[in-house]
């Protein structure tokens, strides 16, 4: 068993990397987007809202396969870790893109009013009353994205990155030894899984410090 | 130059079919104290959210200060205002509303700040000052760096009051700023309420149901009936010798609720 660690523990630092950067990339078109289709601007609107369908309404292989092989032949090139985060991170942005639409559409109207009445700007009421108050609300749906984001790298193993199930397909094609090596890598994703939880609970925390003071 | 700094010229507002503003003419003066009673959809409320500029108008002319508040001249023509004169127009209003609106992400402090700095553009030490004359006002300045779940209502109301004066607005609007608070807790809320309008030449309008306190502090009371004012006057008139037929019911059930 232990003789299968070190390629193991390759393959999970790339499935590392790669949760990590499409998931700060998802997490700038979840704003940018999720934003962008509360705006007033009617371009950014119908961007946005095209983005969200079509990322959401496609399965992430396809596009992920279309980046990576149906792009070069239009002569844009690049390489599986970028093609990877780049398919990764357009496809979790777009679900949340719709966590943080929601999220800000769940800070109640009295709010804006307060704010209005303060003669904010509508854009200083959305960053500074509504987007500190709906942040709270949007991370536990984020904290399920992330997981998932993290589990769904496993597909990028499809355009030749070797990742932590890429290394497994491999080994267990070597030795044939498919349960110490499934069972090692369904234990790794997992533990993977539970440090990303540990994460978002401990920004939860930190995030949502003012709600928790409600005792008086 | 005339002394009236609100005026509501012919003014209606509807919701859908509902005519809650009808023709309304309607005015206070600087520094007049004037507070509207009335039976609930009367439209009492709706006054100080269209000065607020919180709900726009169907017709007729309001003017704040003697400009039109929801409209622009535009080659001697008054046309609907755009977001720029809205927003020079709120500069002279505050409102404290009747279910606070505190923000609650941010401290008591911080809750007094923010809009001085972003919107009047004052320094964070300017603002700081003019948040802790305020509190001390208002007399929480023990409070301040607390988040507003953690003080009690009529705290969180004090602070309201505080965070609207913090603009050094002209006219300051109550909307039935003692109505979501516990019996208890009301009498700070007034206490507060009265001595800024003793003390201050702040222009005041108030929407309430403490007719004893409308007694006490107003210049003027007028009472609301479906959506105009049905009959105004000093306190005293009001409430010892009403004219009209509705508002000796309304006040007789309001004042006698056992009856």
């Amino acid at each position: 068993m232990w003789d299968y660690l070190p390629a193991l523990m390759q393959g999970a630092w790339i499935t590392l990397e790669l949760t990590f950067w499409s998931t700060l990339a998802g997490a700038f078109c979840s704003f940018f987007f999720g934003l962008g289709r509360g705006s007033r601007n009617l371009l950014l609107k119908s961007v946005s809202v095209a983005y969200i369908e079509v990322f959401r309404g496609t399965s992430l292989l396809v596009q992920m396969f279309w980046i990576f092989f149906a792009l070069p032949l239009m002569g844009v090139r690049m390489s599986p870790m970028t093609a990877g985060i780049l398919a990764l991170s357009l496809n979790i942005g777009a679900y949340g893109a719709e966590v943080v639409r929601g999220a800000i559409q769940s800070v109640i109207r009295s709010q804006y009013e307060a704010a209005k009445a303060l003669n904010f700007t509508p854009r200083q009421a959305l960053w500074f009353i509504a987007l500190p108050q709906a942040l709270p609300e949007m991370l536990p749906p984020f904290g399920n994205l992330i997981i998932q984001n993290l589990k769904d790298t496993a597909l990028v193993s499809l355009i030749t990155l070797s990742d932590l199930a890429f290394r497994a397909e491999s080994l267990r094609n070597l030795t044939q030894d498919s349960t110490t090596i499934y069972t090692l890598v369904l234990f790794m994703y997992f533990g993977m899984a539970l440090m990303l939880t540990a994460i978002m609970k401990l920004l939860e925390r930190r995030v949502g410090r003012w709600r928790g003071t409600g005792a008086r | 130059m005339t002394d009236t700094l609100v005026k509501f010229d012919r003014v209606t507002k509807r919701f859908g079919d509902f005519t809650v503003l009808k023709d309304l003419d309607f005015e206070v003066k600087k520094g007049e104290k004037v507070t509207i009673i009335g039976p609930s959809g009367s439209g009492k409320s709706t006054v100080l959210r269209v000065l607020m500029t919180l709900e726009p108008i169907n017709e007729g002319v309001v003017y704040v200060d003697g400009r039109p508040l929801w409209h622009e001249e535009k080659n001697g023509r008054l046309v609907p205002a755009g977001e720029a004169h809205l927003r020079e127009m709120r500069r002279s209003l505050g409102m404290v509303f009747q279910q606070f609106n505190l923000f609650p992400h941010m401290t008591v402090r911080r809750n007094l700040i923010e809009a001085p700095v972003r919107v009047l553009g004052l320094s964070r030490k300017e603002a700081n000052k003019r948040a802790e004359e305020l509190l001390a006002m208002v007399g929480l300045t023990d409070q301040a760096d607390k988040y507003p779940q953690q003080l009690s209502g009529g705290q969180q109301q004090r602070v309201g009051i505080a965070r609207a004066l913090a603009m050094r607005p002209q006219v300051l609007l109550f909307d039935e700023p003692t109505s979501a608070l516990d019996p208890e807790l009301v009498g700070d809320v007034l206490k507060v309420i009265q001595q800024l309008a003793e003390e201050h030449d702040l222009t005041m309008l108030l929407v309430t149901h403490e007719m004893d306190f409308a007694r006490q502090i107003s210049d003027r009371v007028c009472f609301f009936d479906q959506g105009t004012v049905c009959e105004e006057g000093p306190p005293e008139q009001i409430f010892k010798t009403p004219k009209n037929q509705r508002t000796r019911e309304f006040l007789h059930a309001v004042l006698h609720p056992n009856e």
